[in-house]
């Protein structure tokens, strides 16, 4: 087959040869890459599992932290980074949609829109610690919010925006021109095409988005660290108080910081409860995720073009 | 091909010529109003110019087309009468256009208003994402001009303007499916359905027919034909043949000028302008 054959016009050539060689190698390094991608991940879930196996019960989630965090299990600061997810979407999700709709609805093509979304991008890189620090300054101190749930939600919303308004001008980006010159044409306003068209095609990307961003940043230490993040509080054990123990004004557990302090802080904490800590924050980070991706998959599934 | 002979123009400068040229007996039955009356019309994209002193009288009821090579023109042209450019950035525009005897660029002209008595067509079919019911309202519900029917009235409103499409037996047992789930040709139809329920009285359509196969257009061009007589039609095509069907009169478009405008049975046959000829026989474009 690799012969070069004199009476065959579409014989393989030496250098194609060559060619089908470098094939098989980029082929090969690509997929190892993309191996070594998945097996750390891997690697980290089994370690944890096995390392955490020992605390995991029903327990362990749905009880409170007993003895300095010694016995008992770790609801508190579970339900606590839970409300933050809440309390920070329900403050980053109108602001980010709404700026990122003006962004790719409204705004022309000027240096200001320019400088707008330079800006976007480059808030995107803001180390978290630095953004714990701003929470600082401006929520817990300036608005006088003290270290609260409101005062660390306010953080990790604005830790979020940037992504929100990014991941919101794409998912509007992707509904095709098309359908908006089609609204213009028939003397629709920008606002009645954004309303009937863009946004109910294009919510799902935009709520998807949101929701990620929100629940990985709420999963970060240092935006709650000085803002509102405590290391233990005495929360009710069973009933409405424990499904809802904080107020706004509260200080809260947060399983992120409650990781940290337990790690580094105190002492005879059994090491299976340090892993548990975080098994149970990835599962909440998933679990999360996978509520906004069944929403993506229902709404999707009433749109079709 | 020289553009320096295009300049001076007889059909250009005199402001109606088309009506005085005897127009052939086969014509329809029409009043000689004039539905849209461009004067001096100069328009730039950013400091490209691409209408170059258009000056044209285009007659109500009739089907008119708009001819030329790619680049001409014809398509802005046609946008200018619905104001989209506007909605593009960088669209400069000087001069007079007077739809139903009233200049669309006075002050108080709303586009919403125009757009609404001036619909369009599209080269690819773009019905909106929701069902072919929504699609023949849509318009109507932006403007709040059934606001008051009731479901039996808007039903109604719905079955005659698919029933002037001719889509009405195809369509009537599925009219809450989506309407991007229709064939392409279906799809036009009902762009041009949804425009019915407004009442336009012009209809510009833009190469409508180059997405569509033999039979869509056979189909489409029906449909464009049964619309004269109530509405004014402006049609931009790159098809002589369909040009040659499917229209009363024609304008000849190069260069962001008007070159030629006549009944389309003197165009095709006696051309007065020597780029029309050469162009109309395949010469260039």
């Amino acid at each position: 087959m690799s012969k070069p054959d004199a009476n065959n016009p579409f014989a393989i050539t030496a250098n194609e040869i060559r060619g089908r060689k470098v094939e098989r190698f980029i082929r090969f390094i690509t997929l190892g890459m993309t191996w070594a991608l998945i097996l750390p991940v891997l690697f980290i879930l089994g370690f944890l599992l096995i390392k955490a196996w020992p605390a995991l019960s029903v327990g362990f989630i749905f009880d409170n932290p007993e003895k300095n965090m010694t016995a008992g299990g770790i609801w508190g600061p579970l339900i606590g980074t839970f409300m933050l997810i809440i309390v920070s979407l329900l403050i980053a999700a109108p602001i980010g949609i709404l700026a990122g709709v003006y962004l790719n609805e409204f705004a022309r093509d000027n240096w200001f829109t320019r400088f707008i979304n330079l800006a976007v991008v480059n808030l995107a890189g803001v180390p978290s610690i630095v953004h714990g620090l701003f929470g600082l300054g401006a929520f817990v101190y300036f608005f006088q919010m003290q270290r609260s749930l409101l005062a660390a939600s306010c953080t990790v919303a604005v830790m979020t925006l940037p992504v929100i308004i990014t991941s919101t001008k794409e998912a509007l980006a992707s509904v095709p021109q098309p359908f908006r010159v089609a609204c213009w044409n028939m003397g629709a306003s920008k606002w009645q095409t954004i309303r009937t068209i863009v946004l109910p095609n294009s919510i799902s990307g935009i709520l998807t988005g949101v929701i990620l961003q929100v629940a990985r940043a709420a999963g970060e230490t240092a935006p709650i660290l000085f803002t509102g993040a405590m290391i233990s509080s005495r929360i009710a054990d069973s009933g409405w108080a424990s499904m809802v123990p904080y107020g706004l004004e509260d200080r809260f557990m947060a399983l992120s910081y409650h990781l940290y302090i337990i790690s580094t802080q105190w002492q005879n904490v059994p090491e299976s409860f340090k892993f548990g800590t975080a098994i149970v924050m990835i599962g909440l980070v998933i679990a999360v995720n996978s509520i906004s991706i069944g929403f993506r998959i229902y709404l999707r599934s009433r749109k079709k073009w | 091909m020289s553009t320096s002979t295009i300049a001076p123009n007889p059909s250009t400068s005199n402001p109606e010529p088309i009506l005085q040229s005897g127009d052939p007996p086969s014509m329809p039955e029409t009043n000689d109003k004039l539905s849209i009356r461009v004067r001096d019309l100069n328009l730039w994209y950013g400091d490209f110019q691409a209408l170059k002193d258009v000056n044209i009288d285009i007659r109500k009821g009739i089907i008119t087309g708009l001819i030329g090579p790619s680049g001409c023109g014809k398509t802005t042209l046609l946008r200018c009468f619905n104001r989209i450019n506007e909605r593009y950035e960088g669209v400069k525009t000087t001069g007079d256009i007077e739809i139903l005897d009233k200049n669309i660029y006075d002050s108080d002209v709303t586009s919403r208003q125009l757009r609404r008595r001036i619909g369009m067509v599209f080269q690819r079919p773009n019905p909106l994402p929701i069902s072919i019911y929504d699609n023949v309202l849509f318009g109507a519900n932006l403007h709040k001009t059934h606001k008051q029917l009731t479901r039996r009235e808007r039903n109604d409103v719905v079955q005659q303007a698919l029933e002037q499409v001719a889509l009405w037996d195809t369509v009537k047992d599925k009219l809450k499916t989506r309407a991007t789930t229709l064939t392409l040709e279906q799809q036009q139809k009902l762009c041009i359905a949804r425009l019915i329920p407004l009442k336009p009285d012009v209809i510009l359509m833009d190469e409508p027919c180059s997405a569509l196969d033999a039979e869509g257009i056979e189909q489409v061009e029906g449909l464009i034909e049964s619309l004269r007589d109530d509405y004014t039609v402006v049609i931009v095509t790159h098809n002589m043949a369909q040009a040659r069907r499917a229209t009363d009169e024609c304008i000849f478009m190069l260069m962001g000028k008007i070159i030629e405008h006549s009944s389309t049975a003197d165009m095709f046959l006696n051309p007065r302008e020597e780029q029309t000829e050469m162009y109309i026989q395949g010469r260039y474009g």
